[in-house]
């Protein structure tokens, strides 16, 4: 279908294009910008008067529940919050069941998110076989099978020696790994160790247990020669380990989730279980931290770490309630009060959930050059909405920003040049 | 954005009445003393022949033991008959009720049972709070401890012990021993302690067994159990689970006693007069020396008989101010 996106302001970092352009769209493709290629008749247009035109966001990290958690979620709920939100390509979870460690289970999760249509899934693959830190998983049959990369997902790879022998493998591949650093056993609580977990008595979980392994990634995937990507991280020390890592020539990004920047652990007052996460929010330094490493660029990317819950998993005594908020419809929204807070310009950040996150995964979205897949998110920046049982997409409803006020309104998702999500 | 900032205020009514007990935190001086004073009261009609008061006749009081505790168990139980209660004991498994559904679903069955007041224990930090906030408002909720959170009547007891014993809070250093990362109780005394007014508090652990950040509460932290006794008037052991050598804590009950056990020696760097608590029950040569537990200036089996005055107290106070919330809840629209 032949689209004209009208009078939008389009914002496409990766081009350096910031300015008033209407946008031509054929055969799920970018045929033009500003000017009409010869030739062209509309079938649909869009008037994006008032509104900011941009690549889909690109989220790399949300959990889909599917398979085997479909009480929680599925790859059409998701799917379908992720284009309400803008999202058009996500990176998900291998935290499935079965474990995604097969080319099977890849594509199944492929299969369905196809069959849904609302949004592009690029799946993360298992680094070791069940998760369990044992064996090495067929990475290049997945690779093979559409993974683009390869994670322990916060599961513990107790022995140095295998995980050196994971990244080992994965470097003679060039294959990316995604690193979710957590100790598993430092890392057993339920809150960021400090006064608020005292004082409510949660079992903490450290700083350390994060930094340790960002450390121990950082110098055996320097021994390895790999790729790495870390990805949620919560302490301002990893972000510094990551830049130092940097400066010295490794090839290592990092991304974090949004709502870490906005929240910190003085909201889990009154055992709150919204605020259970993982990783934990934690303290207001931490944040601060985290703030400031945005501004200067120490932070590739924004992810949401969506995880949707049904209702009972969140209705429990705090510890006991299981981690984690959905995030994929409100990433940009959370994303805008970061500008509205002064750290990012607006295209900066579109350049954080766009071009950037695409970079990390070497892959060729997340732009609007002329010929570029039309995955493409329109919204109005200052519209206010709310996600409540009206507007929310997701299965899950576990999120601390449930019926408040929200500023940046998605009006159209385009995935590969066709309407996935209207207003 | 955080409904719950002012959840300290969830225990209580409209009019700064207690509704439910769940943590000595955010309370007022006044509601502590009040508390207090009405422990005393019932503290001298337990040395009276007749023992019972109407207070709670009719209603029905459920003792739900998600964790087991027999002493602390039976003085409620002993607290609720002595107002007038009838009393029903659940000692719930754990295991089943991990799960926060079973745990709601419990919950909702004793309610609709005509229940006026819980009495909980519960290995989960916050699991008094959940069920006072999200499951069974109405009905009175008295915290008897959850996980490592807090112990609230324990820690009024132990208030009411020193009160009778040692007057004026604003002149008394006191010192908490032992394992303070897993104490609910040492939780709770901190926060009454301050709120009293105590001029000093004192936490003595090795570092093993400190919480984190635990300075933020305004305690004076040491790990020299000589250094931190010395000149204070109170000195609250706590009890150490003898797990904690099995997880890498400590490296034997021996060593621990070596440089935290209680002994006459140590205590001879107190205050003269100091007084001696342990909310029970105690490990002889572990946490403390017979002679000590046994002597002149320990209240430990004192703490027993005011916990049941305590624990009287907090219940007629939570079931009065219950009623009350609910009549202003059924008049507002």
């Amino acid at each position: 279908m032949n689209i004209h996106i009208q009078a939008g302001r389009l914002i496409d970092p990766a081009n350096k294009i910031d300015g008033q352009f209407d946008l031509y769209l054929q055969q799920g493709q970018v045929a033009a910008v500003g000017e009409a290629p010869d030739g062209f008749i509309a079938e649909q247009v869009i008037d994006a008067c008032g509104q900011v035109v941009c690549p889909g966001l690109i989220d790399l990290q949300a959990f889909l529940r599917e398979p085997g958690q479909t009480q929680k979620g599925s790859i059409a709920s998701e799917g379908a919050a992720a284009a309400a939100g803008g999202v058009t390509t996500l990176c998900c979870s291998p935290v499935t069941q079965p474990v995604l460690d097969t080319p099977a289970v890849a594509r199944l999760v492929q299969d369905r998110a196809a069959e849904a249509g609302n949004v592009r899934v690029l799946p993360l693959a298992a680094l070791t076989k069940g998760l369990e830190g044992e064996q090495l998983s067929n990475m290049v049959s997945l690779k093979e099978a559409g993974c683009v990369g390869f994670s322990n997902a916060g599961f513990g790879v107790a022995s140095s020696q295998t995980l050196l022998r994971c990244l080992e493998y994965a470097a003679t591949h060039d294959l990316l790994v995604f690193v979710r650093p957590n100790e598993p056993i430092l890392g057993s609580g339920c809150a960021h160790d400090g006064a608020m977990a005292m004082r409510l008595g949660l079992e903490g979980i450290p700083e350390v247990a994060e930094t340790l392994e960002v450390s121990r990634y950082l110098l055996l995937a320097e021994q390895a020669g790999v790729r790495l990507h870390f990805g949620q991280l919560s302490c301002e020390r990893s972000i510094q380990m990551v830049e130092q890592a940097r400066d010295r020539g490794q090839q290592v990004s990092a991304d974090v989730a949004v709502h870490q920047l906005l929240l910190d652990d003085s909201f889990l007052e009154g055992f709150d279980g919204r605020f259970h996460l993982l990783p934990p929010l934690r303290s207001e330094g931490d944040r601060a931290g985290l703030r400031a490493a945005l501004v200067r660029g120490g932070i590739g990317a924004l992810s949401s770490d969506h995880q949707p819950h049904e209702a009972a998993a969140k209705a429990a005594p705090f510890s006991v309630t299981e981690p984690g908020m959905i995030g994929l419809q409100t990433l940009l929204a959370l994303g805008l009060k970061l500008v509205d807070q002064e750290l990012l310009s607006l295209p900066q950040l579109i350049g954080i959930v766009t071009a950037e996150p695409a970079k990390i995964l070497g892959v060729e979205l997340g732009q609007l050059a002329v010929g570029a897949v039309a995955d493409i998110c329109i919204f109005d920046p200052d519209q206010s909405w709310k996600l409540d049982s009206h507007s929310n997409r997701s299965q899950g409803s576990n999120t601390p920003y449930w019926n408040q006020p929200l500023t940046g309104q998605v009006s159209h998702t385009l995935l590969a040049g066709e309407l996935v999500y209207q207003l | 954005m955080n409904p719950n900032r002012d959840s300290l205020q969830l225990q209580l009514n409209a009019q700064g009445q207690l509704r439910h007990f769940l943590t000595t935190e955010g309370l007022n001086r006044e509601l502590l003393t009040d508390i207090l004073n009405t422990a005393d009261s019932f503290v001298d009609m337990g040395a009276q022949s007749v023992k019972k008061v109407p207070l709670l006749r009719g209603k029905t009081v459920v003792n739900l033991f998600f964790e087991n505790s027999t002493r602390t168990r039976s003085t409620f139980e002993l607290a609720a008959k002595r107002l007038s209660a009838d009393v029903l004991n659940l000692d719930i498994a754990t295991s089943a009720t991990t799960k926060g559904e079973t745990l709601r679903d419990t919950l909702w069955n004793l309610e609709a049972m005509q229940s006026d007041m819980f009495v909980v224990r519960h290995p989960n930090s916050g699991a008094a709070h959940f069920i006072a906030q999200h499951v069974t408002p109405n009905v009175a909720i008295i915290n008897a401890g959850d996980g490592r959170h807090a112990h609230p009547t324990q820690a009024m007891l132990d208030m009411l012990t020193i009160r009778r014993h040692k007057g004026d809070f604003r002149e008394l250093r006191v010192a908490i021993v032992g394992d303070t990362l897993h104490s609910r109780v040492a939780r709770s005394q901190i926060h009454a302690l301050k709120t009293l007014g105590a001029a000093e508090v004192r936490i003595i652990s090795p570092k093993t067994l400190l919480p984190r950040d635990v300075d933020s509460l305004g305690v004076k932290v040491y790990s020299d159990l000589g250094q931190g006794l010395k000149d204070v008037d109170v000195v609250i052991m706590l009890r150490l689970q003898l797990e904690r050598m099995n997880s890498a804590f400590l490296p034997s009950q021996g060593e621990f006693y070596k440089l935290y056990g209680l002994t006459r020696e140590r205590l001879a760097v107190a205050n003269p007069g100091a007084i001696v608590m342990h909310p029970g029950p105690i490990n002889r040569g572990v946490e403390i020396e017979s002679e000590v537990a046994d002597g002149a200036q320990s209240l430990i089996l004192k703490q027993v008989g005011y916990g049941i005055a305590t624990r009287m107290a907090v219940m007629s106070m939570a079931m009065s101010g219950q009623q009350v919330g609910s009549e202003l809840s059924s008049l507002t629209p």
